[in-house]
């Protein structure tokens, strides 16, 4: 295995399965077999999860939900990678990976029924940033941190989550350039899923995202995000060269949103229902789920298995949203300030008189 | 007793910062080797080394962004913007993130940034370099903003900003960096929140800030002649602002005159004013005045005097509201 990240040629993504689960390229990333699984168990669960979500939201449950259908390999395949040290900077729609970083779904998920802003879970303790929505801010944070990781001697690498739309922003182009002329232990982690809102990542950019790695004086990458396996693959690499001081890595795994942004969006407004489904044909769980079956690691015993559980689990997390009450009033002003102003403490008295 | 410029006297108040608490770190645009464009970081990448105190690309998003990172990763940073207009880049993740990062995750991490920036009028500067941003800052729930007047009180100022566990924007008068005064430099003193009587007085009493603060001196020296004598209060920390000063000078003086730099209209003496109807409006003999820039951009240097608040401008407004 070469230390280098591969480059796809041209504008084809590295894949290790094509997209009826048969084996184009060495498909031994080092996992064991049950390590294997557990990426078609967080994979569906994920998925199930995300539609318990939209279903929560219809219901009045949640406030408007981004769903993640359909980049379920993109977020698990790279989380599983993460080190238990490693930090994670996400944006709005990475559940997926908050789920394999060990946050709790119902803490998680008070962001999206309104009870908290940002990180309602704990971030420190679980290595995962806050709920980020103005688009591209957490990258400059990453870089802050993982120059602060570094400060400190560690070993740790922090990840940046963004989308193809993030590369329009300032801040990414900010955070890129830090991370490059730092050589900082960073990997930054597109999920390029063709869409930003209505605006397809053609109209975004004229290039190719992975390209722009080189401008910054640090490899890029294109995978396929739809395959699970490269994508873990590009992502322990990344890492690794991050781990060894070689500086950051900018992955640009190419998935596709099979839903609307959010549940806000229509996008029959803007987008073909034949392009929708040519992407769901191109399903990352079913391509895995077949390839792990015919490569004989698991059968459908443990598929079954993987559903139940997910269909479970999706239940709890159903009946712990619901039972997360409104906070209580005093929360709005408790955490504004750690050493808060006279008249700040005047105003929060007649606001809860 | 020694004598301290303003410059001299932050940039002592950020080398001792790092050399009480290991986890500051000094950066910004040209504060490493060449020592900032006001030489306020003279000397400190030499005495702390680069990886304490360092240079950045030109990237003040970048820059405010990566300090609310670093104070993840339990840090505490210390960050120079060069020049007012040019933290307005920054903007976004200081009302974003910087201001919110603390209520977001519930109070787990402190947002202890620092954020220095050279900002108002008066040397002549540029366009984009006259700029008095304090409404923006002061406007926004989760920072605290100061200005410092004197050499002495810019070293206090600056330590208990870095010292705070909240974000600081310390907005630095750059037409003050030479000004001089002697004594001691000390990080106790009057708070973050308080402001200091400059001077006492019984007819009027002045609100300013920053490099205002001088040329209200000057107009309460002139005004004495005249047998007015006015009070000057030096607000220091535009948020939180001093509500018993401000109570206790409109209540004893019964007249008021709010002195700044930044547009009138919106300003921070608008919130002065109200403050003290609130407060002391039984005791007002007088409207409030104001004095201030005008509400158009900073001009050109051949008219920035123009645009200030003159010493002229400030007498004629306290004789005003005396004789009302």
């Amino acid at each position: 295995m070469s230390d280098e990240p591969e480059h796809g040629a041209g504008t084809e993504p590295v894949r290790i399965l094509a997209p009826d689960g048969s084996p184009v390229g060495d498909a031994d990333v080092g996992l064991s077999p049950e390590e294997l699984r557990d990426l078609l168990r967080w994979m569906v669960l994920a998925r199930r999860l995300d539609r318990e979500c939209i279903a929560l939201q219809r219901q009045g449950e949640l406030t408007v939900y981004p769903g993640f259908e359909g980049q379920e390999a993109a977020q698990v395949g790279s989380a599983f990678a993460l080190g238990q040290l490693d930090f994670v900077w996400p944006t709005f729609r990475e559940l997926a990976v908050a789920l394999v970083r060990g946050v709790d779904a119902v803490q998680y998920l008070q962001y999206h029924r309104g009870t908290w802003h940002g990180g309602p879970y704990d971030p420190r303790a679980t290595r995962f940033g806050p709920i980020c929505i103005p688009i591209a801010t957490q990258l400059p944070h990453a870089a802050g941190y993982a120059l602060g990781q570094r400060l400190d001697g560690t070993d740790a690498v922090t990840i940046a989550y963004f989308g193809d739309g993030s590369t329009s922003e300032g801040d990414f182009h900010e955070a890129a350039n830090l991370a490059g002329v730092w050589r900082l232990p960073m990997v930054l982690f597109c999920q390029n899923n063709g869409w930003a809102i209505s605006l397809p990542s053609s109209e975004q950019t004229a290039g190719e995202i992975w390209r722009r790695a080189e401008g910054y004086g640090f490899p890029g990458v294109r995978v396929d995000g739809n395959d699970v396996l490269a994508v873990h693959r590009a992502t322990q690499r990344a890492l690794e060269r991050a781990r060894r001081g070689d500086g950051p890595t900018l992955i640009e795994a190419m998935t596709y949103r099979i839903g609307a942004h959010s549940t806000a969006d229509d996008p029959s407004r803007y987008r073909d229902d034949a392009e929708v489904e040519r992407a769901r044909a191109a399903d990352p769980i079913a391509r895995f789920r077949s390839w792990l079956l015919g490569a004989g690691h698991a059968d459908d015993g443990f598929v079954t298995a993987c559903e139940e559980q997910a269909e479970a689990f999706a239940l709890e997390v159903r009946a712990g949203v619901i039972a997360t009450p409104a906070p209580p009033a005093e929360w709005m002003f408790d955490w504004v300030y750690a050493d808060p102003p006279s008249s700040f403490e005047r105003q929060r008295d007649e606001a809860l008189r | 007793m020694r004598e301290w410029t303003m410059s001299g006297a932050l940039n002592r108040a950020l080398y001792d910062a790092l050399a009480d608490d290991p986890r500051v770190l000094v950066f910004g645009e040209d504060v490493g080797r060449s020592g900032g464009v006001f030489r306020v970081t003279d000397g400190l990448q030499a005495e702390y080394g680069e990886g304490r105190v360092f240079d950045t690309p030109i990237s003040e998003a970048g820059i405010a962004g990566a300090a609310v990172g670093l104070c993840f990763a339990g840090w505490r940073p210390v960050v120079e913007m060069q020049f007012d207009a040019f933290s307005y880049p920054a903007m976004e993740q200081v009302v974003d993130h910087v201001a919110k990062m603390r209520m977001r995750v519930r109070g787990r991490v402190d947002m202890s940034i620092t954020l220095r920036i050279p900002a108002f009028g008066g040397i002549k500067g540029k366009e984009h370099h006259g700029e008095s941003p304090e409404t923006y800052y002061a406007h926004t729930a989760g920072l605290k903003v100061v200005a410092p007047s004197s050499a002495l009180d810019a070293y206090r100022l600056l330590r208990q900003a870095i010292a705070d566990p909240d974000p600081v924007i310390v907005l630095e008068p750059k037409a003050r960096y030479w000004s001089k005064e002697s004594g001691e430099l000390a990080s106790d003193g009057p708070k973050i929140g308080d402001a200091r009587v400059l001077r006492e007085g019984e007819n009027v009493t002045f609100v300013a800030y920053g490099a205002m603060v001088a040329r209200v001196l000057d107009a309460a020296a002139i005004l004495a002649d005249e047998a007015i004598t006015a009070r000057v209060v030096d607000l220091r920390s535009l948020s939180p602002l001093d509500d018993a000063v401000l109570e206790r000078s409109a209540r004893e003086t019964g007249r008021v005159v709010v002195v700044h730099e930044a547009p009138r209209s919106v300003g921070l003496g608008a919130e002065v004013a109200a403050r003290i109807m609130e407060l002391a409006f039984d005791h007002l003999q007088a409207p409030v005045a104001r004095v201030t820039g005008w509400d158009t951009p900073y001009p050109p240097a051949s008219l920035e005097q123009l645009y200030l608040p003159s010493v002229e401008r400030i007498c004629d407004a306290a004789r005003k509201v005396v004789a009302y």
